[in-house]
């Protein structure tokens, strides 16, 4: 761990906060992914067995 | 082979199918490094001391922001003039990454900001003009789910990006413009008189680079998304229909 010296707060909070959004944003995009790509299946399903 | 071949969602699923696992690996092995290097291998400033850190994450987070709003204005035009869908999913599917960028922007500016210039905020015309890209982000994706028809949304939200883009330009040039605010000239210009140091300089690029490969691999990945989600709302819409 580097000395952040005086700083180590405002250097601290940058990384933490901007690696917590990223994964927030790719958690999140995969959940939706995962969900429409279930939603889209079930669909395609349901069609097929009206026909 | 056309560039307009990548209109049609298969010919799109297919080659963003192939190419997702190489970008995202890479986007993973850049972006790690480069923060690794940048937070743990890079010396403290003369003049900063360790706040200089922050400059692996606020520059290219800052300048993503408004590349990805330029990116959703040409494929916003892609849609108003040729109406190809995957072009606006994929201005669709951009904006969150990008309002995402501008937070982190916003954030690690104003943590940056207050112990170097001794305030967290500053109304000056590039700060300004980026809080507002921001909103505008959040207008845009607002808009896309309060407007049922897709291609009535398709339409409003692609002028409001043509609209933000005033903002996205004024944040980027703003110290061409006028000459105020807090913000120095350009760091990493090839023609400035004082660029960042090479110390600085490399792990910074390897940064935007892990950024933009972030992004890249986010868009493809949730362009897919926005194409399957188009395709099961036409489905619904015909079970109820039938």
């Amino acid at each position: 761990m580097p000395d952040l010296g005086a700083y180590a707060v405002e250097v601290l909070s940058a990384y933490a906060v901007t690696l917590l959004l990223l994964a927030a944003l790719v958690v999140a995009s995969i959940w939706k992914a995962r969900r429409v790509l279930r939603q889209l299946r079930e669909a395609e399903a349901r069609r097929e067995a009206s026909k | 082979m056309s560039i307009w071949e990548y209109a049609n969602p298969r010919k799109f699923m297919a080659t963003s199918g192939a190419l997702l696992p190489w970008v995202s690996g890479l986007a993973a092995v850049v972006l790690s490094v480069s923060l690794i290097w940048g937070f743990f291998f890079t010396p403290d400033d003369y003049r900063q001391g360790s706040t200089v850190k922050i400059i692996f994450l606020h520059v290219p987070a800052a300048i993503m922001a408004t590349s990805v709003w330029f990116m959703m204005l040409v494929t916003s035009l892609i849609w108003i003039i040729r109406r190809h869908h995957v072009s606006v999913l994929a201005a669709k599917a951009a904006a969150p990454v990008g309002m995402v960028f501008a937070l982190i922007g916003l954030f690690t500016g104003a943590v940056w900001g207050q112990p170097m210039w001794g305030t967290w905020w500053e109304w000056d015309p590039r700060l300004t003009a980026f809080l507002i890209l921001f909103l505008f982000y959040l207008g845009y994706m607002a808009l896309w789910e309060a407007v049922e028809n897709p291609d009535a949304a398709a339409d409003l939200t692609s002028v409001l990006c043509l609209v933000g883009t005033v903002f996205a330009v004024i944040s980027r040039y703003a110290l061409l413009f006028w000459n105020q605010g807090l913000h120095q000239g350009a760091s990493l210009s090839l023609d400035a008189e004082e660029n960042v140091a090479d110390v600085f300089a490399y792990p910074l690029w390897t940064a935007i680079a892990g950024f933009f490969l972030l992004f890249v691999a986010l868009v493809l990945y949730r362009t897919r998304t926005e194409i399957r989600a188009r395709r099961l709302k036409a489905l619904l819409q015909r079970e109820r229909m039938a």
